[in-house]
């Protein structure tokens, strides 16, 4: 078994692994993409919002940050159905609690991005007349989105690495992929390298991806 | 639904303890055996260096999910047949030491080139250059990240409940099968990991406070 | 004072050091002596190698070829032939007999201005505490900086680094002192103060090698200058004959010629 090594079997099966991968970097893009919205949102309001405002942006970031992601993975899959009255499947579920988990986080690096635009920006556009609003949206959000490209970098990668959580509920991305090969045929160590060798040549994939990215629009880096 | 959990205490309490058990083990054996293979990465030669960089690189940029079911289902192949316990401790501790080598590695360099020249133009030899010099300094800047990886240990710890080991989500979804009443229970559990982790970033956060004594 | 005084040993004894950084070959073939109680300061254009070779003689850089020996004893390496690196404890002993202050003087951030001195006295030295600090305060009151023993880096100006700096190195009574352009950090107004306190201890007796770009010091407190370009000596005398309007040197003369008149004399 894991000492002679055999990948026929895996290979016979590749197609799970390989929609598992494309899968799991949808789930991914999906994830950050609505993350990027609520963070934006929420960050715009707490840096403009008062007591309360601020407190409750605070407690969702907390609760997010502190909670494992399986527990709110089943909590939406199978605690949220008991009080609403539509159905929806195991890959929505799954999309809608990365997205809020990535949400959290973003919220954190786009506060912190807000902060970090020069106050010297600022002023310029005070002083050619730009009102608070058209501050915001010609001037703070174009510069922080710059200087949070690193941070976004980063935080898109690990979303696609906790994509794998996802197997639990049964959705087939990568890791369910990897299960579904190793109960069925038993080829562990060799299902298993393969996937941790996709994991690790998709990531670097979307690392170097992204470092291009951001040599050509971030800042600071 | 406050009766529920009620009913659920009992149960849920031993594996409040495994959790518990489980995130000291882990955070205690990562952060020697990292410390120690951090400051062999940044000191070491070529020989110990790429190995260690390796190993952080590849543990680093798989799941922790994949790298538990890796241990736990290939362990028994290598000879080795460790208890599901075990076995999850030792998927959870490897993940934590390639972190705690980055966290180890981050603070080292962080500290200025040429603190090392001065302890080395005074006569004293490696260790005490680490430790009078070095570690003083690189302790201010690994304790933040650390201190963070900490509640890193214990959200991770609620995936072994998928290799059968008996802890709080383990525990969690044993009453939610008995007592159906899914919401209620996830909500509670929620919250004591929440009390768990947010106590920990408490005291995180005043820790760190105690050692920005050093102004740039 | 001629280069090698006759019928005693140099106190550090450089030759032929050739040392490269990757392909880049900085130290083309080095030959110097500094005598027992001797000031030789080192000029020269930057990138020439000067603080290179200062960083050979406590062997914080390794060097291909060639010898450095304090007192007799070859440093860094075992023996000319084999080449073999001493041990990091042989090392360690080597350096306590040197000191060594840095441009960007590289004081201890987290220790107070007296437990960087004390750190050396106590753990290298092997002296008490109370004996180390005493021996701390009374380097601290030789710089002027007593009152401020208790202080840690981040309170100090530049020039008060720099002198808590020199006491830490001078504490360990070195048999030389080596001065990597101890001033070329500070502001201007900072580095009398810091100059005053070297040109006491060379009046005191210290052997020192400096690298330096305060032309004015290096002429006032030297015995002997040497100019370097180039990664080899280029001219060697004392401060007449190399700053003499006489000065052949072609190399020299330009180098010198950047220094406006009222830097030179």
């Amino acid at each position: 078994m894991g000492y002679d090594l055999n990948f026929t079997l895996i290979w016979r099966h590749f197609d799970k692994l390989w929609s598992g991968l494309i899968l799991s970097l949808e789930l991914a893009i999906l994830a950050i993409g609505i993350g990027c919205i609520i963070g934006l949102a929420l960050a715009v309001l707490y840096v403009s919002g008062g007591r309360v405002v601020r407190a409750l942006i605070a407690a969702y970031v907390e609760v997010i940050r502190n909670v494992p992601l399986i527990l709110l993975v089943y909590l939406v899959f199978y605690g949220v159905p008991t009080v609403v009255d539509f159905a929806y499947s195991n890959t929505t579920s799954f999309v809608v609690t990365l997205s809020a988990y990535a949400g959290a986080y973003l919220v954190e690096v786009f506060r912190a991005g807000l902060d970090a635009v020069p106050r010297g920006l600022i002023d310029a556009g005070k002083a050619i007349g730009l009102t608070p609003f058209q501050r915001l949206v010609h001037v703070r959000l174009p510069t922080m989105l710059r200087i949070a490209l690193p941070a976004l970098s980063n935080t898109f990668v690990s979303l696609f690495k906790d994509t794998s959580v996802a197997s639990v509920i049964a959705v087939p991305e990568l890791t369910y992929g990897a299960q579904w090969i190793n109960f069925n045929t038993f080829r562990i160590m060799e299902v298993y390298l393969v996937v941790t060798g996709l994991y690790l040549v998709a990531g670097y994939a979307i690392l170097i991806g992204l470092r291009a990215l951001e040599r050509r629009y971030a800042i600071g880096r | 639904m406050l009766d529920q959990i009620a009913y659920a205490i009992p149960f849920l309490l031993p594996g409040l303890l495994v959790t518990i058990e489980v995130s000291l083990i882990t955070v205690a054996v990562s952060s020697v055996i990292g410390v120690v293979l951090g400051v062999g990465l940044v000191y070491g030669p070529a020989w110990l260096r790429w190995p260690i960089r390796g190993f952080s690189d590849i543990i680093r940029g798989i799941p922790i999910l994949v790298l538990l079911f890796f241990v736990y289902y290939g362990l028994p192949l290598t000879g080795l047949n460790l208890q599901s316990f075990a076995a999850a401790v030792l998927g959870l501790t490897i993940f934590k030491v390639a972190q705690v080598i980055e966290y180890v590695r981050g603070a080292i360099e962080s500290v200025p080139r040429g603190q090392m020249d001065a302890a080395k133009a005074i006569g004293l030899p490696f260790h005490e250059r680490l430790a009078y010099v070095i570690a003083p300094q690189a302790v201010r800047r690994f304790l933040p990240p650390w201190l963070n990886g900490v509640t890193d240990a214990v959200k991770g710890s609620a995936l072994i409940s998928l290799l059968g080991v008996g802890d709080l989500l383990f525990g969690i979804q044993k009453v939610v099968g008995r007592t159906y009443d899914p919401l209620a229970l996830y909500c509670f559990g929620a919250l004591l990991y929440f009390v768990m982790n947010y106590a920990l970033s408490i005291a995180s956060r005043a820790l760190e406070r105690r050692f920005s004594y050093i102004r740039e | 004072m001629a280069a090698t005084s006759t019928g005693t040993t140099p106190l550090l004894r450089i030759r032929a050091v050739q040392k490269s950084f990757g392909s880049t070959h900085v130290l083309r073939g080095i030959d110097l002596d500094v005598a027992r109680g001797e000031v030789v300061s080192i000029i020269g254009p930057s990138g020439g190698g000067k603080t290179t070779l200062l960083r050979c003689v406590n062997f914080l850089e390794p060097y291909e070829q060639g010898s450095i020996a304090i007192d007799g004893v070859e440093v860094g390496y075992r023996d000319g032939e084999t080449r073999k690196r001493r041990s990091e404890r042989d090392l360690a002993r080597m350096r306590a007999e040197t000191g060594m202050v840095f441009q960007l003087f590289n004081l201890f951030p987290h220790l107070t201005a007296a437990q960087n001195i004390t750190l050396g006295l106590t753990k290298v030295r092997g002296l008490g505490h109370a004996e180390a600090k005493d021996k701390a305060m009374h380097w601290l009151r030789r710089v002027g900086l007593a009152d401020k023993a208790e202080r840690l880096p981040s309170e100090l100006s530049g020039g008060q680094q720099q002198r808590v700096g020199i006491a830490r190195a001078v504490a360990m009574e070195p048999k030389i002192l080596l001065l990597d352009e101890i001033t070329s950090a500070l502001d201007p107004e900072l580095i009398g103060e810091v100059l005053d306190v070297v040109l006491a201890l060379a009046a005191d007796g210290m052997t020192m090698l400096t690298v330096t770009h305060e032309i004015g010091f290096a002429r006032d407190a030297s015995q002997r200058i040497v100019f370097m370009a180039d990664g080899t000596i280029s001219a060697e005398g004392p401060p007449a004959e190399i700053f003499s309007s006489n000065q052949s040197n072609e190399r020299l003369r330009s180098f010198l010629g950047r220094f406006s008149a009222a830097h030179r004399l």
